[in-house]
């Protein structure tokens, strides 16, 4: 069965007698008819995929429009010479997250998380995590689990797509995920997951999508730094044992709300945000003037 | 929604849309067209004539044609791939009145001659539709094995199909029988729950009003 709520999966789990992560593997894997074994290696061809994609990243690229590209090292360099506002770890996490939009906006091979758009916040939260915590390849890819459970009933209640509920479904989604999935790697419990992820929704909520000359380049490269670093704040107010006042189930309806009532012009239309701004205009003219 | 729809697919970017969806288009297109085209004239419609070239729409169509599936890390350099490959395309921007916004219209042209025109809509998550077939409305989403089959429309062609497909114990999801006139030509499109073997295409093609018989595996 496919989860319509946090609580359901949560409660599920529980009464399986397995870990969250496990009971989201077992469950998914009888819906789509396939072994756990399949599963696993399927979800570990993913993370390859991940790394893979990181490995290829070039500063020298640039996109096709040519608005996008070479961000993602010069936010290393700026997060290894020691003198970052925010410090290396999240240097590291807000390069990562670059790289991998600009990856993904220059037609490099990524993986979508849950989207194309969004693909840089799950690599850039996990992967960092593990460099910084030495954390094992299987115990990152029981974290993709997590991540794909959450982000099922996201999918189910609400929408993970820009063109239906802007980008709080795309980034935002993405962010919930990765906090949901920080959280199970710091050894929180599930109802830290369920906080992290409302907590994580709730700051993305209204989350326009608005890409320049309808080009997934800006702001969607940029946005993916804020959904990792969201992700990364969120997750650790949860392990602090903070909690989402709003429970997870209906945050996401929420979300989804303020989705329906979302204008056209700021669901992937480029009419509205900043690509409706003089500067965002002009790039398109420029662009499509070329 | 499986989980590996929400962690994946892996693909070349940048849009799952406009870029791997096309892929898919012009694979599906190749696979319907039963070989490699010598040309292949394309017209965008929509947000694909809007914001493909940005998206990579153009190459991603191409890579389709030439075989290529949406996570090929060659896709990029599809036009020159297929300069090489002596696969000559053309691309136009034209408004296809009540199409899918993401619409691509393909017409591939063999050596010989052989033509076939192929309409298909990108309709998100990298899914598409094919719209329209051989001058044919169509609906289909080749997301699961799919035979396209054309033939005379003569009674007991269907029965003589669904036949040698039982006998291959070949499980049907869904059987659409389209035609242009009754008694002229038509076209069925079968979802199965497995591939097909290429000795079973074969024996579906000697039957004698089966004109040709293609099949489109799901990924
Ligand atoms: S702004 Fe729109 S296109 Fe860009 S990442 Fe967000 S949802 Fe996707």
């Amino acid at each position: 069965m496919s989860f319509l709520s946090v609580k359901e999966m949560i409660s599920g789990a529980q009464e399986a007698g397995l870990p969250l992560w496990e009971y989201i593997m077992v469950s998914s894997a009888e819906e789509a008819g396939i072994s756990t074994e399949k599963s696993w290696e399927m979800m570990a061809m993913r993370l390859q995929a991940m790394k893979d994609a990181d490995a290829g990243y070039n500063p020298a690229l640039r996109s096709r429009s040519g608005l996008v590209g070479g961000d993602g090292g010069r936010m290393l360099n700026y997060a290894r010479s020691g003198k970052s506002i925010s410090g290396d770890f999240m240097g590291e996490v807000i390069s990562a997250a670059l790289r991998m939009g600009e990856c993904n906006a220059c037609m490099h091979r990524i993986l979508a998380a849950p989207t194309a758009g969004a693909c840089g916040v799950l690599p850039a939260t996990l992967l960092s995590y593990a460099k910084k915590f030495d954390t094992s390849d299987d115990e990152i890819i029981r974290a993709m689990y997590v991540s794909a459970g959450f982000g099922t009933v996201i999918a189910e209640r609400a929408s993970i797509a820009g063109a239906e509920a802007g980008c709080q479904a795309e980034v935002g989604s993405a962010s919930a995920m990765a906090a949901a999935s920080l959280v199970y790697l710091h050894g929180g419990d599930e109802q830290q997951m369920a906080h992290a992820c409302a907590i994580a929704l709730k700051n993305m909520l209204g989350l326009v999508c608005d890409p320049v000359a309808g080009l997934v380049e800006v702001p969607c490269v940029k946005r993916n730094a804020a959904g990792a670093v969201n992700a990364l704040a969120a997750s650790d107010m949860a392990m602090a044992g903070i909690s989402s006042r709003i429970p997870a189930d209906e945050v996401i309806d929420a979300m989804a709300a303020v989705g329906e009532t979302m204008p056209a012009s700021l669901r992937e239309t480029g009419n509205g945000g900043v690509a409706a701004s003089p500067t965002g205009i002009k790039f398109r003219e420029e662009y499509f003037g070329k | 929604m499986d989980i590996f729809d929400l962690i994946g697919p892996i693909m070349v970017g940048p849009s799952s849309s406009h870029t791997a969806g096309a892929v898919r288009i012009g694979y599906v297109a190749r696979k319907i067209f039963r070989e490699e085209p010598k040309k292949a004239e394309i017209i965008l419609h929509g947000s694909f004539a809007a914001t493909g070239r940005g998206h990579g729409t153009d190459r991603a169509l191409v890579a389709g044609l030439l075989g290529m599936h949406p996570d090929d890390s060659r896709i990029p350099d599809s036009f020159e791939i297929a300069q090489e490959r002596g696969l000559d395309f053309s691309f136009e921007s034209r408004e296809l009145r009540g199409a899918h916004p993401n619409t691509a219209k393909i017409k591939l042209i063999a050596d010989d001659g052989r033509e076939l025109e192929i309409s298909a809509a990108s309709v998100g998550g990298g899914r598409i539709e094919v719209r329209e077939l051989a001058g044919m409305p169509m609906h289909f989403t080749a997301d699961k094995p799919t035979l396209i089959i054309s033939n005379n429309d003569k009674p007991g062609s269907i029965a003589k199909v669904s036949e040698v497909l039982s006998r291959e114990k070949i499980n049907i999801a869904t059987f659409n029988v389209n035609r242009s006139s009754r008694g002229g030509r038509a076209i069925m499109v079968i979802e199965c729950d497995s591939i097909v073997s290429p000795e079973t295409l074969q024996h579906i093609a000697d039957s004698p009003e089966i004109l040709s018989v293609a099949f489109v595996d799901p990924d």
